[in-house]
């Protein structure tokens, strides 16, 4: 029944975007696309969000279409109910700040029919329960995911992002393809029912878990898969933006969980290795790609792979506590990956959202040329602090209780008996610890460079404020941000029933206590009550400006800045986004982006300015990724050759390549 | 009554934490200054000083915006609640459950994150500078921080501050090479956070070695005053945890009467008296290294904290 209301649901979405390709047009053809989508959005968040209270066994479907020996299997488990809450809160964020960012869009008909077709897909690939399903909707979020990517194609380097972002997409799915294949067997059953019931041989296995990482994991945006993310992400439309980094990413973490956790069978202890090293190799380098990058949406971008690589974390733990039998460690570490999840979707719908706010109030993306909009933006400015203080994992917001629970499932980690994780998992928690703490200064810079300061352009100081439907999602997912942070006992609650779905029938993971604290598996291991941190700073907070107003009741004179006696006219002086990272670049820098700094001091006597230089590599890309495109452009440019013969050399390359196929196949027999 | 007693001991430690903090910095500014043969100013003489910041006016720099005015109170009461669940002279804290040490440590994180947020704010230089160093110091003495935590935290079994203090007062712990290791990294973290030499100097004014005084530059009268008084409950903050984790005897265990918190009190007192005369030593035979050097400073408290949970990893043989 449910699936049934999810399918129809899905159908009206997809029926939207050709509804949309009609009225794209008109003015107020914008406005309604995304106010039926936002309609729709919420009826799928409230059918899945009931499928996963309800937690009862899972509900299949089966239709007479697709792949006739395999027909269409359809699955709703308390898994996939969880992400399909996760995609469609971002989706009806994501309308409802369309409704009013939307008229930004140049050409809306490149835009408006592929948003619903884009969450469509995205709420087709968990309800897929056979290979073939989940493969078409994959490649159709993917494929449409693209076309937003390059709907502004003028931009410079949309082109470029597009392409790579379809390069991989391609590639990846590839992967999953092959994956699923070797999952199937030599029987070629390609429901995930036999799937599951069948396991696979630890190498085969072994093989299935890397074309996954590296299919899924490209998509989720994993250190070194990660290359197309921080181009494609930023030059699609702000929402959609949103909807990339903060869902679809969810989507590929759903389709790791699904095949590596529930069709692969029971785990290999060194799968938790490889998935924690990843995770926790994304985490460090996701964070610090963000510090030293300039542009605002691409900061966003990139810290998404810093929480992907959180989330992988736990994924890794989880996977290398069910391996040792540790049932009730394994549930804490899934609990606090699948928390990261939805706190991370709604930390970073809402600075997409707001990224978007400054774009469209000041056409600006270099975070050098902003400053000071805290003054013309308010409700922006007060949501996108309340998303910075999330993102930087800080009590009392919700992506630290996440972080929390992991850093507590780490700690019950010196039970695991294999000496490779004893010594990766404290390397992965240290890297954590530094991921989290460089996320504070990530958004302190972000933060301080874009809202706060002085105007460093003219667009930054004559912007203005948004409009009221992307204020209000703004507004609506801060405050989410910290419901989830005070109060994330009724969220943990939700997720008992996904874990159990995956892991089997298992006590609870996070303990709930009363009066609100969470714990891990007991209280005596620690506690934390987000409620009461919270009551305890505002209150304290609001005592003392009492009790300052009544011993103290100077006057405030506002003056001109004091900056030691020498106050600067231009705004050009206050610190740049580059120089406040340059302390963490000089720590970092010269090993992980073999950074070089050199100063051109001219002699004594000489007018002209000195200059500061600084050369830094994206040395992932340079030695996995440039080497390939080279190859690629250089073999094409070859083979461009064929584009110019004549009929007779093409009829006998066709007959050579006869000959050859025949050769092979007589040699394979 | 029981609740009664506990509720008076969580009120009397807040109570504590501040007004003992300019007391605290009073010491430690006398001990410096007798050290350097001067007679140096009253033990009372930073209660002097928030006084008269209080009675001053409030200058604002033209374009501060409601954040610059809001910080002060969210990082004195970040700052507080945190050095409030720290145990000083009792163990019993009534509200210690509401936060473990990854928290308390992440408040201070929040404190820290207003803090550079209002450096920032008017959008001169030295704001900018104070806030990017003091993000760097933090984004590396937290992670060492984080290291330690997990130490104890393995050790006993729990985050929990007030089971690490009672596990750390109990015969059970012994001599170990993971503690010697986390006392010498909870130095380094200390000292850096509470902006002490050769970190960052309190009392300098020179331009390009100041920290935390670059970020609070523009603040002036009772702003300034909820600042200072901050950056004071931080150092005591520090002080009390290295005493009640590795110098916990003499702290009363939950329930007991109000002898055993009198006496308490009375060590304690002792304890950070001793930890501010040792500070000053400290603080007067070494100089202020340069801020780039600070990386190598707090990266060697990272790897000594890594190595004391690597160890605990590595030698449990289950």
């Amino acid at each position: 029944m449910m699936v049934m209301s999810l399918l129809a649901g899905i159908g009206l979405l997809l029926a939207l975007s050709v509804l949309a390709l009609f009225v794209g047009a008109r003015p107020a053809g914008t406005p309604l696309v995304y106010a039926i989508g936002l309609v729709l959005s919420l009826f799928l968040l409230a059918v899945s969000g009931s499928a996963l209270l309800r937690a009862g066994p899972a509900q299949t479907l089966v239709l007479p279409l697709g792949l006739p020996w395999i027909g269409t299997h359809l699955r709703l488990d308390a898994l996939a109910a969880f992400f399909l809450v996760v995609i469609n809160l971002g989706g009806a964020g994501a309308c409802l700040y369309g409704i009013g960012y939307g008229r930004h869009a140049a050409e809306p008909l490149r835009v408006l029919p592929l948003v619903p077709a884009f969450l469509a897909g995205m709420n087709l690939v968990p309800l897929a329960d056979d290979a073939f399903t989940f493969l078409v909707a994959w490649e159709f979020m993917s494929l449409a995911s693209w076309a937003l990517v390059v709907a502004e194609h003028r931009g410079a380097g949309h082109v470029e992002a597009g392409y790579i972002y379809l390069a991989m997409a391609v590639l990846g799915t590839f992967a999953l393809l092959l994956a699923f294949g070797l999952l199937a067997g030599p029987a070629g059953d390609y429901a995930f029912a036999s799937m599951r019931a069948a396991h696979a041989a630890p190498p085969v296995a072994a093989v299935v878990l890397g074309l996954v990482l590296f299919g899924a994991g490209a998509k989720a945006g994993l250190v070194p898969m990660h290359v197309w993310l921080p181009r494609a992400h930023p030059v699609a439309p702000s929402h959609v933006s949103a909807l990339m980094s903060g869902v679809m990413t969810k989507v590929a973490i759903y389709a790791v969980i699904r095949i590596v956790f529930d069709l692969l069978g029971p785990p290999a202890w060194w799968w938790g290795l490889v998935v924690m090293g990843f995770g926790g190799a994304s985490a460090l380098m996701g964070i610090l790609y963000a510090l030293f990058e300039t542009d605002l949406k691409r900061v966003l971008a990139y810290s998404t792979i810093e929480n992907v690589g959180f989330v992988f974390a736990g994924l890794g733990l989880a996977l290398a506590f069910r391996a040792d039998g540790m049932a009730a460690a394994a549930a804490l570490a899934l609990t606090a990956a699948l928390l990261h999840v939805l706190n991370h979707a709604v930390l970073k719908s809402l600075q997409f959202f707001g990224a978007g706010a400054v774009l469209g109030a000041s056409g600006l993306r270099d975070m050098d040329r902003m400053g000071g909009l805290i003054h013309r933006m308010k409700v922006t400015s007060v949501a996108m602090l309340a998303g910075a203080i999330g993102l930087s994992a800080l009590p009392p917001f919700n992506a630290f209780v996440s972080e929390w629970l992991t850093f507590q499932a780490i700690l019950l980690s010196p039970a695991l008996p294999q000496w490779g994780l004893k010594l990766l998992v404290p390397a992965v928690g240290a890297l954590l610890a530094l991921a989290a703490a460089l996320a504070a200064t990530c958004f302190v810079r972000l933060y301080g460079i874009v809202f706060l300061g002085r105007p460093r352009s003219d667009a930054a100081a004559a912007a203005h404020e948004t409009d009221p439907f992307s204020a209000t999602a703004m507004v609506i997912f801060a405050g989410l941000a910290l419901l989830l942070g005070i109060v994330p006992g009724p969220a943990l609650g939700a997720l008992r029933p996904a874990v159990a779905s995956v892991l089997g029938t298992l006590q609870p993971a996070a303990l709930r206590l009363p009066w609100l604290s969470i714990a891990p598996l007991a209280a005596s291991r620690g506690t934390y009550n987000g409620l009461l941190v919270f009551l305890f700073i505002a209150g304290s907070a609001a005592l003392v400006a009492v009790a300052i107003r009544l011993v103290a009741p100077g006057r405030t004179r506002r003056g001109p800045a004091w900056d030691c006696g020498f106050p600067d006219p231009s705004p050009s002086l206050q610190y740049s986004a580059g120089g406040f990272a340059e302390p963490i670049r000089r720590v970092f820098g010269p090993v992980l982006f073999r950074s070089r700094t050199s100063v051109h001091m001219p002699p004594p006597g000489e007018t002209r300015p000195a200059r500061l230089v600084v050369r830094s590599h994206d040395v992932v890309w340079e030695v996995l990724y440039a080497p390939v495109a080279g190859l690629v452009a250089a073999a094409s440019s070859r083979l461009n050759v064929m584009q110019f013969l004549t009929i007779r050399r093409y009829l006998s390359l066709v007959f050579a390549l006869l000959v050859i196929l025949l050769l092979v196949l007589a040699l394979w027999r | 009554m029981a609740l009664i007693r506990d509720l008076a001991a969580q009120a009397a430690e807040m109570a504590l934490v501040v007004g003992a903090a300019p007391l605290v910095t009073g010491f430690l500014r006398k001990c410096k200054a007798r050290l350097t043969r001067r007679r140096g100013a009253s033990v009372l003489q930073p209660y002097r000083d928030l006084l008269r910041l209080l009675r001053k006016d409030v200058v604002l720099a033209e374009n501060a915006s409601w954040l610059f005015r809001a910080a002060p109170y969210l990082v004195f009461a970040a700052t507080w609640v945190a050095a409030a669940l720290v145990p000083t002279f009792g163990g019993g804290l009534l509200f210690s459950w509401s936060a473990d040490l990854i928290a308390i440590v992440a408040m201070l994180g929040s404190a820290r994150f207003f803090l550079a947020l209002a450096g920032m704010d008017v959008g001169t230089a030295f704001g900018g500078i104070g806030a990017s160093r003091e993000m760097m110091i933090g984004s590396l003495a937290e992670p060492a921080m984080l290291m330690i935590i997990f130490s104890l935290a393995l050790l006993a079994g729990s985050t929990q501050l007030s089971v690490i203090a009672a596990f750390m007062q109990s015969p059970a712990v012994g001599l170990r090479v993971t503690l010697g290791l986390a006392l010498a990294a909870l130095l380094i973290v200390a000292i850096a956070e509470s902006g002490r030499i050769p970190v960052d100097n309190p009392a300098t004014h020179l331009e390009l070695t100041m920290v935390h005084e670059a970020m609070v530059l523009e603040y002036s009268g009772r702003h300034l005053a909820l600042l200072e008084l901050a950056s004071w409950v931080k150092l005591l903050l520090y002080l009390s945890l290295i005493a009640c984790v590795f110098v916990p005897w003499g702290v009363a265990p939950p329930g007991s009467g109000w002898l055993a918190h009198l006496l308490g009190a009375g060590l304690y007192a002792g304890k950070i008296a001793l930890a501010c005369a040792l500070l000053a030593v400290f603080e007067m035979t070494i100089a202020k290294m340069r801020v780039f050097r600070v990386p190598n400073f707090l990266g060697a408290a990272l790897m000594l904290g890594f190595l004391g949970a690597m160890l605990l990893f590595v030698s449990r043989i289950i």
